[in-house]
């Protein structure tokens, strides 16, 4: 194996995943789980039918405080900061000069609480807190949590699993966020996660985190997840991979992640390459993000180029494998736009061959998240 | 008699006079994990040894399977279209992947016996 000398970081779990089983894999500079002895295939299942706990200690959470964070930190996002209210979390799009895509991102306003809290990506967080600090100097500042880890409770049975250890929080519903202890450890729990499921995501300080993560681990319906179903979980949920579907080359408009910006904000037009990303609102950019499944049974991976059906190439897949929900292949990319619709005919070329596909709308399974009523 | 001989790429071949039936090893399907998708070759195709000759992917990846022996394929098996799971559940036996006319029976004696192979993936 073609194996780097770079030394992997520990999440706090990692003996924990030694002990289970895990297959580790490097990620982000983390040598992670990749699945446990049940396999991806049965993981990703078990997250849908009952309930999977996912380490993801990696990614990065940090507090923003400052006089007005929320207002600072509309500087760098075109996401309705201001407007959220106490005990609500939401997904933004942390956005470079240029109007492209640098991080996607959570940020939550706790109760009576001034500072935000946010989670970014394992992969781009020294950058995006680099960034975050650099350009917010002087009206906010932002403090890098690494000593808090992130555990992530997704599937039907989760929230019966979690109430056993954190009394009242199956009221919490889908994007809240509280205060509370898990297991008897502080925490900070929201409803959320990335499979498409109902579920919750769990920061608690890194000395609690392997006592909180074997009490779930107790739980009849949970099982350890890795993050080859974690993949292919948020994949099905038609949920963006940062640095494969995003990343620095796309806008939040061919990226289909307008429902990101706030309304308010497209308004004032305040937010990193507001013009640029308005003008690209009303007349469309020249590619866009889609669905895509293909007819037969082969995957397609990330990297396939995809044509028409004249064998003109007209964009690339950038997240490819295979749904066990939905046992059969599924897929994203970027295509021209004239062959975003739905059901659009394309071809994907895997192994030199055109592999018939159409394009599809996403999520391919449907979210199960437990909202408000 | 049939025998049994093994690549460094991890397939299988076993042949019974010149028939040739090839597969991947256990210890592929397990590094595969969950095998989601086979391709196998059209009977009539010939390919050479280490040519590529099909293709298994799990959840996570594609990997190519090599002819581990020349000749011209005379068969696949079928059953792993609809049940890929066979790969993982019966590598070494339901779960093989196609057959061929071998071409030149020194090409299997140069590869390794079953002892050969076990200590060749304890040095992985």
């Amino acid at each position: 194996m073609a194996d780097t000398n770079e030394v992997l970081l520990k999440t706090p779990l990692h003996a924990l995943h030694a002990e289970l089983g895990a297959k580790m894999v490097p990620f982000a500079g983390y040598d992670m789980p990749v699945q446990y002895p049940t396999g991806v295939l049965r993981e990703h299942l078990h997250t849908r039918e009952k309930a999977g706990l996912f380490d993801v200690s990696h990614m990065g959470q940090a507090f923003l405080s400052g006089s007005d964070p929320s207002k600072a930190l509309e500087r760098l996002t075109p996401a309705d900061v201001l407007g959220l209210k106490e005990g609500l979390q939401r997904y933004g799009l942390l956005l470079n000069d240029a109007g492209t895509i640098k991080d996607d991102f959570m940020f939550s306003r706790l109760a009576g609480e001034g500072p935000l809290y946010l989670v970014v990506n394992a992969g781009t967080k020294q950058g995006d807190f680099d960034y975050i600090s650099t350009k917010l100097r002087g009206i906010a500042s932002l403090e890098p949590r690494p000593d808090r880890a992130l555990l992530a409770l997704q599937g039907p049975a989760a929230a019966a699993a979690l109430e056993r250890h954190s009394p009242g929080i199956s009221k919490l519903t889908f994007m809240k966020v509280v205060r509370c202890t898990v297991a008897a450890a502080p925490a900070i729990v929201s409803r959320s996660g990335y499979t498409g499921e109902d579920g919750f995501e769990i920061s608690i300080e890194s000395v609690h985190a392997e006592r909180v993560a074997r009490a779930l681990l107790g739980e009849p319906e949970v099982l350890p997840i890795g993050l080859g179903a974690r993949d292919s979980l948020r994949l099905e949920a038609g949920l963006c991979l940062y640095g494969h579907d995003i990343d620095e080359t796309v806008g939040p408009v061919e990226a289909s992640l307008v429902w990101s910006i706030g309304k308010r904000r497209k308004l004032d037009r305040d937010f990193p390459a507001a013009e640029k990303i308005m003008d690209a609102v009303f007349n469309g950019t020249a590619r866009k993000r889609v669905g895509i499944r293909p007819d037969g049974k082969a995957p397609a991976r990330e990297g396939t180029e995809i044509a028409d059906k004249s064998g003109r190439v007209i964009g690339k897949i950038t997240s490819g494998g295979f749904g066990p929900s939905l046992n059969a292949p599924v897929a994203m990319g970027y295509v021209e736009t004239a062959f975003a619709g739905d059901g659009t005919e394309i071809d994907l070329i895997v192994r030199g061959k055109p592999l018939p596909a159409r394009v599809a709308p996403m999520p391919f399974v449907p979210h199960r998240y437990r909202r408000a009523i | 008699m049939s025998e049994v001989r093994f690549t460094e790429q991890h397939e299988w071949v076993r042949v019974d006079g010149d028939e040739a039936t090839i597969g991947i090893t256990k210890y592929a399907a397990e590094q595969l994990g969950d095998v989601v998708y086979v391709e196998l070759p059209e009977a009539g195709r010939k390919v050479g040894a280490g040519g590529e000759a099909a293709v298994v992917e799990s959840v996570k990846a594609a990997s190519e399977v090599y002819a581990p022996v020349g000749g011209e394929v005379t068969g696949s098996n079928d059953a792993l279209s609809g049940d890929p799971a066979k790969v993982n559940a019966d590598p070494e036996g339901e779960g093989w992947f196609f057959k061929l006319k071998l071409a030149d029976k020194s090409e299997f004696s140069k590869l390794m016996s079953a002892e050969q192979y076990a200590e060749f993936v304890k040095g992985i």
